[in-house]
């Protein structure tokens, strides 16, 4: 089991993190690049151009030719890390991932800055919802949904050296750092972050932090709540959902995208054709981004920690 | 220049693509003749002559590359590639058959000597310049070839390689452009018209280079010798080819895009081929 802050609200920025790590990665290993469309500079990135030149390439806006770019550079041996907002990052150019990238078997690092709610001000144009389920059916793709820091500086090395296609949820700025120190993480395997006998919470990204404040409320009230983080979606740890099925008997899921194609779905799956149980699913019902704060909108598309708490209560209703 | 014994050699190389591409594709019984054919002088060139390749390592790490964003004309490829010895001639005919190693679009994780897998069209351009980059990087001598249809023209992503690959003066990778004028609804004119497609390229920060016959080897030879010497710019050679070439059932036929080929339909083309074989014989005799 996982050691995680559970109390103390520690907030962090990941495009330091992955600017960090990025740069240490690439002055060990050449081969490293990364390529953005534009948006070196809403990560950070552009810093480690003035010592790496050749390995940070803008190619401007355009996220197809930079798929493209990218996957044939992997076949060549590089291993390219290649950045957008999640939405441009994945559905504008879903075919350029498809058949330059997974068809080739290509060897590219998808990172989809501020998946969901995380684009904030940027709006519905931007807030994608629907990232991991036009990835997830990608024959080959790995997704990670990330949002702690000591998480992404731990699977980022696994990332670099794991060869495949990947597709990393990135939020930029402003999430809540959830784990003490020493913890592992391996991509495939979820990480239970509290056990419980009642129900469990499956999370990812940014929603395990109100998941375990969910856990927390609901312990005041007699309830006891695992927690899991599922942060690798696909290949999802299937051991993991059996495990919570058998242990507890009913399982709530919470995710920054929409419950169609998501973590939701991927877990409902598993349930199905292993030990269905009641599951509730926490995240967007089948709709649009808006403008907003992370509160509001989190409120707004029912992704707070009341609402997961509310999805609980309910599944335990219908586990009898 | 080529002399004329390198001129008929690759002629007869050309035209041994050209039965490759239907044997195949009459074993299967239809396939993508037009666009195949059309290619087949180029191919013939790159293989014989221009690109540095070894048939017994096909991935090569200092190898000159191919890409095809036109997918489609995998026929032709693969018929030069067997040519080369990259994989035996008699493989040809297993072409789409169930199981196949040579799928109607080129596959670099099925046929030996296929450096990127293509087929929607418009992603070759990025796929060329990727690996030009990744060339830059290392400081190879490698080129990369990339060609392209006008379905590749028609597609957005095609230009936004083309403005990358200025940006980055990836000189190293040359852009042969494939206008035979037709496309799968018709003539390009009455699709969708590319206008003066030389013009563009220099636009977007190229050297053009105008090949008038696109299916003349000597012309091709020519073109591809001529862009050793530029550097700083990329290079587009805009070859002017029949779409269906060298072959008079197909030759500038709108609707031999993809056809069926019976196997009355083969032996005909095969007995035309048969003749050009002859023509060269006899140039080869009075040399």
């Amino acid at each position: 089991m996982s050691t995680v802050l559970k109390s103390i609200e520690e907030y962090v920025d990941l495009c330091t993190v992955y600017t960090r790590i990025l740069a240490k990665m690439i002055e060990e290993d050449r081969r490293v690049v990364h390529i953005d469309a534009d948006l070196c500079a809403s990560l950070g990135v552009q810093t480690i151009a003035e010592e790496y030149p050749q390995n940070i390439i803008d190619t401007g806006v355009m996220e197809a030719n930079m798929i493209g770019v990218a996957s044939a550079m992997s076949v060549a041996g590089k291993i390219p890390f290649v950045h957008s907002f999640g939405t441009f990052a994945t559905r504008r150019c879903a075919d350029q991932i498809f058949i330059s990238g997974c068809y080739n078997r290509a060897n590219v690092k998808i990172i989809g800055s501020d998946p969901g709610i995380c684009a904030e001000s940027n709006g519905g144009t931007h807030m994608p919802f629907e990232d991991i389920g036009v990835m997830r059916s990608f024959p080959g793709m790995t997704i990670l949904d990330i949002a702690d820091e000591q998480q992404l500086e731990a699977l980022m090395p696994q990332i670099k050296d794991s060869y495949g296609m990947m597709y990393i949820r990135l939020p930029r700025t402003n999430t809540v750092n959830y784990y003490l120190s020493g913890n592992h993480f391996i991509i495939g395997k979820a990480n239970l972050l509290t056990e419980g006998s009642d129900v469990s919470i499956i999370a990812s990204g940014i929603e395990v932090w109100p998941a375990l404040q969910a856990a927390d409320a609901l312990s005041r009230e007699g309830i006891s709540a695992a927690v899991v983080d599922m942060f690798t979606i696909k290949p999802i740890d299937r051991n993991m959902i059996v495990y919570c099925a058998e242990k507890t008997g009913a399982i709530v899921t919470a995710e920054n995208h929409n419950v169609i194609g998501g973590l939701g779905s991927a877990v409902a799956e598993v349930l199905v054709e292993t030990l269905p149980v009641p599951l509730a699913r926490v995240g967007v019902k089948d709709r649009f981004g808006e403008v907003g704060d992370r509160q509001y909108l989190a409120e707004t598309f029912e992704l707070s920690t009341k609402d997961i708490v509310r999805a609980c209560k309910n599944v335990l209703e219908r586990k009898s | 220049m080529l002399d004329l014994k390198q001129e008929v050699y690759i002629k007869r190389f050309a035209n041994n693509i050209r039965k490759g591409i239907i044997s195949g594709i009459a074993s299967f019984g239809a396939g993508h003749i037009g666009g195949s054919l059309s290619i087949a002088d180029l191919v013939a060139v790159l293989y014989c002559n221009t690109m540095n390749v070894d048939p017994a390592n096909p991935a090569w790490e200092d190898r000159d590359k191919l890409v095809v964003s036109k997918g489609h004309a995998g026929p032709a490829l693969y018929a030069a590639l067997a040519l080369r010895g990259f994989f035996p001639v008699e493989k040809l005919k297993t072409l789409n058959c169930n199981g196949t190693d040579l799928p109607s679009h080129c596959d670099r994780i099925h046929t030996p000597g296929i450096d990127i897998s293509t087929g929607s069209l418009g992603q070759g351009a990025s796929l060329a310049a990727g690996f030009a980059m990744s060339d830059k990087m290392d400081g190879k001598k490698s080129r990369t070839f990339l060609i392209v249809g006008e379905g590749d023209l028609e597609e957005g992503q095609t230009w936004e390689a083309a403005l990358f690959t200025a940006h980055y003066q990836l000189d190293h990778l040359v852009t042969l452009v494939d206008l035979n004028g037709m496309q799968v609804d018709g003539t390009t004119d009455e699709v969708c018209n590319l206008g003066n497609v030389a013009e563009k390229y220099r636009s977007f920060g190229f050297e053009t280079i105008d090949v008038a016959d696109g299916n003349d080897v000597s012309q091709i030879y020519n073109a591809l010798e001529m862009c050793k010497g530029m550097k700083r710019r990329p290079i587009a050679i805009i070859l002017h080819t029949v779409k269906g070439a060298g072959l008079s059932m197909y030759a500038g036929k709108v609707g031999c895009h993809f056809t069926t080929v019976t196997k009355e339909e083969a032996d005909i083309c095969m007995r035309e081929l048969e003749d050009t074989d002859r023509e060269l014989d006899n140039i080869e005799k009075s040399l």
